[in-house]
């Protein structure tokens, strides 16, 4: 089966119903994508399947075959150079680091301009026990009104 | 003890907010955890666990065996079947005893995940009549009594009597990392790669279980997603069994726990129960106060001695009075041990005194504020040890700019008004309400000279390397002690290096616990900066190693001169320095749901100096979340002594919809034996929390004095007010 994940292609051999996260941890040893639970409740596992957020432990391979799926690798690279990567650092919204990858991944999707409601709503799906998540919200508020005002100049 | 003047000299690292250190590394994911490592022949583990809370094991069988199956039962274990720590009570594997369930049994091990599933294995178990309920139990594993003055002549000092019970349940520290280590069998002993809190604690239990000497037993700890005192003892439990899988089969073996078996095997905070009996004058102020906690150890005293210590410390919160009397009791159950999480038996006695004084107001008819105006604690009081409290003594300063940040007495108004109107028209009603706290940090007096922790400081050609056994497990521990050792050797913060906290390379600065890591490693480090500095001289460090070759400095704990703490008789000096807070939390309860809505937070907080302020907000943001889910939320449902809810979709754990917006500040009253005037930060924003919410509660008109107050107990509140008002 052919994964094509982070705009390369990998060969997987895998049960169907394997679940996206193993194959991504094991076979195509990117491990920057966590398990929190198993059940889809806490969020580390988050992917995209066309640029859609989803627990990947709760996705059967066979589900994401043909689909593009971007992991935490794919967002900015091994430097971490993401706006939001960047910004989640300066404001301490990473602490033990480990939901990190997958608030990132949900963070990645939100809209410009978003209120703080509507972060919130977005990131509904990804636990974080460490920060109490205003830190997370301040970064993604910075990272967003960076992005706003680089496209004003 | 009045805080040492210091040369106050301009901070140019200490107070800054630098990129943390592996910052980069945790967003891009590169950062590596225990369950990200590869070792060639790894096998994986898996826990076989009593199923009956009490009783005798007879025997156990097993189904079809995969070939390269590995079993490793209690006969396997080449020394002492138990996990040293504070008692050797608890076994690594049940022998015939079951004293709670979930205890483990058999340890199995394949390199192939399925095969490991699939064996099927049958306990026989002989169960007998198990103790469940804490009230009855007579069996204490630590009994602890403070006395000050004397009660009787306080009692007859009073005008009112105000009596009260208040509990708190059990609560699952959820770091989302689950428990997991890798044990490595090598020549001659066994490496250890784990998410863990104290590399120490985990090389001294195993000495004892493999009976291998400590220098061939290694420890390293490896990126760490979570801890909150979950990784402070259970790790040693964890690490044992993949060490006996390890050397039983001479390969690699990784035991990472799921979440379930996470919440039903691990420790939890323990479920307490706290009566006050207080005697008060007509205007508030405190003349007795009686008090008696008990506390849930479980099946095994694990830490439970120390929790109950810290429990009784500050079971009469930052208040004064001179006649008090606290018992506190550790009571075994045939539940699973609980053990250390974050404020460690703090946050429940502050729990019961924060909302008693609300009570107590109430019973006086006067403003709950200025009943705690009244009595908190100044400098130069002393505390129920009678530790005499220096300038650095905050209470006061913390409670009036909560009360001014978060406009607690208009919205308290405000809120009064909306209130009346709701009660006829059936809509939202609010709520506030306020906590003042504090929080010793470190171990105990006598505990921090038994530790002796050491630190030491490398030189390297460039600057200078950072070799401490204190882990970073999200709070920055790297980062802030890189700031402190900058600022002592007036260096740039990129010359420092942080080595990897590993048994065989640095030395034992005690456990990340406490508190401690910041006030107390962080000072023998700075005084580590002070000798290298001296050695240096003039030159630099590349210079001084081609002349003299290579430096390592070490320090050792150095207790404050002043400082006397009498452990028989629980007097005197408890801890080093109190950090002091005050919370403010306004709440909306919706009266069709029951559903309690934190709408606005104000956390004020003490902690000497922010060596790194966005570091330090975020424990105050991170524990004071972790607070109110505490009180509102967080229950383990235990059923037969098993927790019947293990799984996060019926564990509620709070969520980005359910935390609210905080309002964060730091107040700095320095304390003269920490760097820079540091006290420590990580667990009082956890004391405060949970009483101000109830407080806030009380204020709307529900009387809770049971926690979590969940949705299905606000609702029968909700609904016995209502009939009440119509
Ligand atoms: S691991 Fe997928 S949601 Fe928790
Ligand atoms: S940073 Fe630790 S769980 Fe989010």
């Amino acid at each position: 089966m052919k994964l094509r994940i982070n705009g390369t292609t990998f060969r997987v051999e895998a049960h169907p119903l394997e679940r996206l996260l193993d194959v991504l941890r094991i076979q195509c040893k990117l491990t920057g994508t966590k398990e929190g639970c198993g059940e889809g409740e806490c969020g580390a596992c988050t992917v995209l399947l066309d640029g859609e957020p989803v627990n990947a432990c709760l996705v059967p391979v066979a589900h994401a075959e043909g689909r593009s799926i971007t992991t935490i690798e794919g967002l900015g690279g091994t430097e971490g150079s993401h706006p939001l990567q960047r910004s989640f650092v300066e404001q301490g919204a990473a602490q033990c680091g480990f939901c990190t990858p997958g608030m990132l991944i949900s963070a990645s999707v939100i809209p410009a301009g978003a209120r703080r409601e509507e972060i919130r709503c977005a990131l509904a799906g990804n636990l974080c026990r460490c920060t109490g998540y205003s830190a997370v919200y301040r970064a993604v508020e910075l990272a967003r009104a960076k992005r706003a005002r680089r496209r004003a100049r | 003890m009045p805080p040492r003047p210091r040369r106050p000299r301009p901070l140019s690292v200490v107070g800054t907010s630098p990129p943390r250190l592996e910052g980069a590394a945790k967003v891009a994911g590169t950062a590596r955890y225990v369950d990200d490592l590869e070792f060639p022949g790894l096998l994986l583990g898996r826990t076989i666990r009593s199923t009956v809370p009490r009783g005798e094991l007879l025997g156990w069988s097993m189904g079809r065996r995969p070939r390269g199956l590995h079993v490793v039962s209690a006969a396997d274990i080449p020394g002492r079947n138990a996990i040293a720590l504070l008692e050797p009570d608890q076994p690594c594997l049940v022998r015939r005893e079951i004293r709670h369930a979930a205890e483990p049994v058999l340890l199995l091990a394949h390199e192939d995940r399925d095969a490991l599933a699939s064996v099927a294995v049958e306990l026989r178990e002989r169960p007998r009549k198990a103790q469940l309920d804490v009230r009855a139990s007579r069996s204490f594993c630590k009994e602890i009594l403070i006395e000050k003055g004397n009660l009787s002549r306080g009692f007859a000092r009073a005008d009112r009597i105000v009596e009260g019970e208040y509990t708190t349940g059990h609560q699952e520290q959820l770091y989302v990392e689950t428990q997991g280590v890798i044990a490595v069998p090598e020549k001659d002993g066994v490496t250890i790669y784990g998410s863990l809190q104290c590399p120490y604690y985990v090389q001294k239990a195993l000495v004892e279980l493999l009976s291998l000497p400590p220098e061939r037993v290694r420890i390293i700890q490896v990126e760490t997603g979570g801890g909150f005192g979950g990784k402070e003892e259970y790790p040693s439990m964890i690490a044992g069994h993949a060490a006996l899988l390890a050397l039983k089969s001479g390969r690699p073996v990784k035991l990472v726990y799921d979440r379930s078996e996470d919440m039903l095997a691990t420790t939890k905070r323990h479920p307490s129960i706290v009566r006050h009996k207080t005697g008060v004058r007509r205007d508030g102020s405190l003349t007795a106060m009686q008090i008696d906690v008990l506390l849930d150890a479980g099946a095994y005293v694990t830490l439970s001695p120390v929790v109950l210590s810290r429990g009784v410390l500050h079971a009469a919160g930052p208040y004064r009075c001179e006649d008090v009397q606290i018992l506190g009791r550790a009571a075994m159950t045939n539940t699973p041990p609980n053990g250390a999480f974050r404020g460690f038996g703090a946050p429940q006695t502050q729990f019961a005194v924060e909302v008693h004084m609300e009570r107590i107001a109430e019973a006086l008819g006067i403003d709950p504020l200025e009943l705690r105006r009244r009595n908190a604690l100044r400098p130069g009081d002393t505390t129920a040890t009678g530790q005499r409290l220096g300038a650095d003594c905050s209470a006061l300063p913390c409670l009036e700019s909560a009360v001014r940040r978060s406009r607690f007495v208009a919205r308290r108004r405000a809120i009064e008004k909306h209130n009346a109107k709701a009660r006829v028209s059936g809509g939202p009603l609010r709520g506030i309400g306020l906590a003042l706290f504090f929080h010793g940090s470190g171990f105990t007096g006598a505990g921090e000279v038994k530790l002796a922790s050491r630190a030491a400081l490398e030189l390297t050609p460039t600057g200078a390397r950072i070799l401490v056994a204190s882990t970073e497990i999200g709070q920055g521990t790297r980062t802030i002690l890189s700031q402190i050792v900058a600022e002592e050797l007036g260096w740039p913060l990129s010359r420092i290096e942080v080595a990897d906290p590993d048994t065989r390379e640095v030395p034992d600065s005690g456990p990340t616990v406490a508190s401690r890591t910041c006030m107390i490693v962080g000072e023998i480090l700075r005084r580590c900066a002070q000798s290298l500095k001296r050695a240096l001289g003039r030159m630099t460090p590349r210079q001084y190693l081609a002349k003299n070759g290579p430096l390592v400095v070490t320090e050792q704990y150095d207790r404050p001169k002043s400082m006397h703490w009498d452990d028989v008789h629980y007097r005197g000096d408890a801890y080093g320095a109190y950090g002091y807070g005050c919370d403010v939390i306004e709440l909306e309860i919706d009266p069709v749901t029951a559903e309690v809505r934190p709408a606005e937070v104000t956390a004020v907080q003490d902690i000497g100096r922010a060596i790194h302020p966005v570091l330090a907000a975020g424990q105050i943001e991170g524990g004071t979340a972790q607070g109110i889910a505490f009180a509102l939320a967080e229950e383990v449902v235990m059923r037969d002594g098993r927790m019947a809810n293990a799984q996060l979709t019926n564990y509620a754990v709070p969520t980005p919809l359910d935390t609210p917006p905080m309002q964060v500040e730091i107040l700095e009253f320095p304390y003269g034996h920490g760097p820079f005037g540091a006290k420590g930060v990580g667990e009082m924003p956890i004391d405060g929390p949970s009483p101000a919410v109830v407080n806030a509660l009380r204020h709307a008109g529900l009387d809770i004095r049971d926690i979590p107050a969940v949705p299905e107990r606000i609702a029968g509140l909700v609904d016995s007010m209502r009939g009440a008002a119509t």
